[in-house]
């Protein structure tokens, strides 16, 4: 046996069957519009993105090691871009929502130069009270609806699309775009050197209190993508919603305590940790969401113990346990006569 | 050794995966000053953390007065009477120098040490008690450290290379005090690189490499062949 | 007129911003945790207080008495049970339980005592003024939390840099290993600074319950504020602390006196402007 006949290999045959399902799968999912129902394809939507919201916050906390309670500055800041390009601009939602992503990552430049000051967990109380200055800031606007917030005009929800069931359709389609597009980008990202960089980082200065100015620009660089990809879903999220104001847009619940449960349980700092997460947060979601504030103490209490007991999540445990990786990020040394 | 104050038995230790001790075996008498001598990475201060509960073991591996302590945590096996002068020091920066000593004997052990008595040994430290000890040279640092823990009194002391990096004038003043803190029949176990120092100091001496017991034996029995075959491997 | 009265108000609102503060200045202090809950603890103290003064009928000043014993052994038991746990290298995990607690205690909060404002009454003190030159009434109840907060600050400062208690949290801070070695239990330790820090939460409770309505959900405002003055005042540093709690409630109130949409926003914009000048803050401790 030659040495030849090795080589580094990310993919295994477990990536590659998964590679294969997801195809399938995301054939499917498009197709929904000819075979699911109306509560369904929003139930799946929302789905969606909440799976993008919890990528986005997965790549900030699980491998950039920036902790944010605030993305929900991104996500309300988003909403709002949508509305005053459609309302004021004259833009079309469509156009408006990279439009709104693109805005949100500008913004994120002067915040992250701001608050980039502040480490570990006064970081993350930082990213709170930028939230809650945009928050307190929408709230001032009158032209958008002031503090009870404003609907998107009839006018501009019927341009973008001919009847009922297309524009369901479309906002259907163009959430398991953002969040496929989420997905891809994360994947390169982190495949990238920039990303290596990250997971260096990561695994050897999460507690460190001064870090240099090449690590200073990675953070950075990553914040800033997730800022806007944060901003566009924000975007989509509210055109689904057709009403914003500035308690829903800014709502540290719903865009950020539930996002980091969906992380924590299904497995911070990997890829699938996010899916398995979200599939498991919309069931219990639609098992429990009668129990109202019950529920919510349910969920507080599992991401306690997960962790505490299973800080890797379920996924952490299922790779543990089979040594799968469905998203080829690691290298491994392959033995080509045994792969044949 | 049946009347051994300190004993360890097929003493194992771990950083992770790497194993650092192999059944390391060592005892001391009551009353008795020991050496303990090997290069770099031996396992000496391994073995040091492994007596104080620093790094934990299986319950049997370390006994002392008859009493099982290998798995006890660290203010439990202090609070029975064993210190520890450790490597490099290790004072407490935000705290004085005063504060240094004291704090060595919040325990309450009862016994011969008390502030007046380590300022009288190291006088130096009266004058500058309310410094942060951090602003003292390396030598005055050294004279907290061991202040620090013969403030609590031990029964037992452990000396982890009190010479690392320290001129050799104040090595040998530091050295010129010993015979007045362990005089009053403490036992104490030296762990220096010096094999000269180490074995003016103590009467039995254990060589260390890699991680085991190369030799043992009385120190004036020992000769500097054997000494230095274990120590540095043939 | 306006705008001095406005000032002083904010001066005495600063007071009890540092209490606020204080109790999540000392954790981190002592064991690098920042406890996202601490306003959820400040609230639950307020609510704590107001079901002790309904059921034995007594003034919420004296609940006081009961509240501080209790926040402090809750404080004992949650660090020795669960957030010693969390201590380590990784901050995730103090954070994210934390955060776990702070939805925790809202949500038990809501299910307990519903969603509608509550305030606590201190009877015929809340009324009281002292008239001072100028024409100018300041009430007895703020200048009486505010000397509180002040003697609460002078205490816990005493505590750490001259009881023997707060050599034992200095030591643990500086090196857990070796603290150890002297015969401190650092689980114990890090219990007693939790509990010193949730008795300062419980004096922050029972204030604020008897200043303004408070409802479950206000939690995360009262931890941004004493964030803010941490960060203003500079880490570490306890009186600097208190300045910054006072900043932090002059430039509240001082925007209310512009534009009454304005006043958090003032607050979190002066927070900001320090951050972006001074990002150690105004009197950072010198080590
Ligand atoms: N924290 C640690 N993690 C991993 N390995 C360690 C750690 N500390 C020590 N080691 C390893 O354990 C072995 C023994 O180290 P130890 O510090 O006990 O040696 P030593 O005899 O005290 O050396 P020195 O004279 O340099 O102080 C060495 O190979 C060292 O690399
Ligand atoms: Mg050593």
């Amino acid at each position: 046996m030659s040495s030849s006949s090795y080589t580094i290999s990310r993919s295994s045959r477990a990536s590659r069957l998964a590679a294969i399902f997801g195809i399938l799968l995301l054939v499917a999912l498009a197709a929904a519009p000819w075979w699911a129902g109306r509560a369904d394809m929003r139930l799946l939507s929302e789905i969606f993105l909440y799976l993008s919201l919890a990528c986005l916050w997965n790549l900030l906390a699980g491998y950039a090691g920036l902790v944010s309670v605030g993305q929900q500055a991104f996500v309300g800041f988003g909403g709002y871009m949508l509305f005053a390009l459609a309302m004021f601009a004259g833009l079309s939602p469509l156009a408006a929502i990279p439009l709104a992503g693109l805005l949100g990552a500008l913004i994120a430049v002067p915040v992250a130069v701001l608050i980039f000051r502040l480490r570990g967990a006064y970081f993350a109380i930082g990213t709170w009270v930028i939230a809650e200055v945009f928050r307190l800031s929408f709230a001032q606007v009158s032209a958008l609806g002031g503090g009870s917030g404003t609907s998107l005009p009839v006018g501009i929800v019927k341009a973008m699309a001919s009847n009922r069931s297309m524009r369901e359709a479309t906002t259907y389609w163009l959430a398991l775009g953002m969040a496929v597009l989420v997905l891809v980008v994360i994947y390169l990202l982190l495949r990238s050197r920039n990303g290596l960089a990250l997971t260096a980082i990561r695994d050897s200065e999460l507690a460190s209190t001064n870090y240099g100015i090449d690590i200073w620009r990675h953070k950075f660089v990553v914040y800033v993508i997730a800022a806007g990809l944060t901003a566009s879903t924000g975007a989509l999220i509210f055109l689904q919603k057709l009403r914003i104001s500035p308690d829903a847009a800014f709502s540290v619940n719903d865009w950020t305590a539930f996002v980091i449960f969906i992380v924590v349980i299904g497995g911070i700092g990997t890829l699938e940790g996010p899916i398995i997460g979200v599939i498991v947060f919309f069931l219990l979601r639609e098992t429990l969401a009668d129990l109202g504030t019950t529920y919510l103490l349910i969920l507080g209490l599992v991401a306690i113990v997960v962790m505490l007991k299973a800080p890797k999540g379920i996924w952490g445990l299922i790779k543990a346990r089979y040594g799968i990786e469905l998203f080829p990020l690691s290298r491994r040394v392959v033995d080509r006569d045994l792969e044949n | 050794m049946p009347d051994a104050l300190l004993a360890t038995r097929e003493l194992d230790a771990f950083y992770g995966d790497f194993q650092a001790l192999f059944g390391v075996e060592i005892a001391i008498e009551p009353g008795e000053v020991i050496a303990i001598i090997g290069a770099n990475g031996a396992g000496k201060t391994t073995l040091m953390r492994s007596i104080t509960g620093l790094l934990n073991n299986s319950p049997e591996m370390v006994t002392y007065r008859g009493h099982e302590i290998g798995s006890l945590r660290a203010d439990l096996i202090a609070r029975r009477g064993i210190a520890m002068v450790p490597e490099g020091r290790q004072l407490f920066q935000s705290l004085s120098v005063e504060e240094n000593l004291i704090i060595g004997g919040q325990m309450g052990r009862k016994g011969p040490w008390t502030l007046e008595r380590i300022f009288e040994l190291f006088p130096v430290l009266k004058e500058r008690r309310a410094v942060p000890a951090t602003a003292l040279s390396g030598g005055q640092q050294q004279m907290v450290a061991i202040g620090r823990a013969l403030m609590s009194n031990p029964d037992l002391l452990l000396f982890d290379e009190i010479s690392l990096g320290l001129a050799p004038i104040i090595i040998k003043s530091i050295y010129d005090a010993l015979p007045n803190i362990i005089g009053d029949g403490m036992s104490t176990i030296i762990v220096e690189q010096d094999i000269a120092k180490a074995l003016s100091v103590a009467t039995r001496v254990y060589c260390m490499q890699e991680g085991r017991i190369s030799l043992e034996g009385r120190s004036d029995a020992l000769s500097r062949e054997q000494i230095s075959a274990a120590y540095f491997g043939v | 007129m306006d705008w001095i009265n406005a000032i002083i108000q904010g001066i005495l609102l600063g007071g009890l911003y540092a209490l606020f503060a204080a109790g999540l200045s000392l954790i981190f202090g002592v064991m690098r945790l920042v406890n996202i809950a601490h306003g959820d603890f400040i609230v639950l103290a307020a609510f704590l207080a107001l079901s002790t003064t309904t059921l034995l009928g007594i003034n919420p000043l004296m609940a006081l008495v009961i509240i501080v014993p209790v926040m402090a052994g809750i404080g004992y038991v949650l660090q020795r049970s669960v957030l010693n746990q969390t201590l380590g290298d990784d901050i995730l995990p103090p954070l994210l339980v934390t955060f776990g607690l702070s939805i925790i205690i809202q949500n038990a909060l809501l299910e307990i005592y519903s969603a509608d404002p509550q305030k606590m009454n201190a009877g015929p003190i809340e009324t009281a003024s002292i008239a001072v030159p100028g024409g100018l009434n300041i009430g007895v109840l703020p200048l009486l939390m505010f000397v509180v907060a002040v003697a609460v600050i002078a205490g816990l400062q005493w505590i750490f840099y001259r009881s023997a208690l707060g050599r034992a949290f200095r030591a643990v801070s500086d090196k857990q290993d070796i603290a150890q070695l002297i015969g401190l239990n650092k689980a114990h330790v890090f219990g007693l600074a939790m509990a010193l820090s949730l008795a300062v939460v419980g004096i922050a409770g029972v204030f604020l319950g008897i200043r303004t309505s408070f409802d479950p959900s206000i939690g995360p405002g009262r931890l941004i504020f004493g964030f803010e003055a941490v960060i203003i005042g500079g880490l570490g540093n306890l009186w600097g602390t208190l300045i910054g709690g006072i900043i932090l409630g002059v430039s509240q109130n001082i925007g209310a006196q512009i534009n009454p949409g304005w006043q958090l926003l003032a607050g979190h914009i002066a927070f900001l402007i320090v951050l972006a000048v001074k990002p150690r803050g105004l009197f950072p401790r010198i080590d």
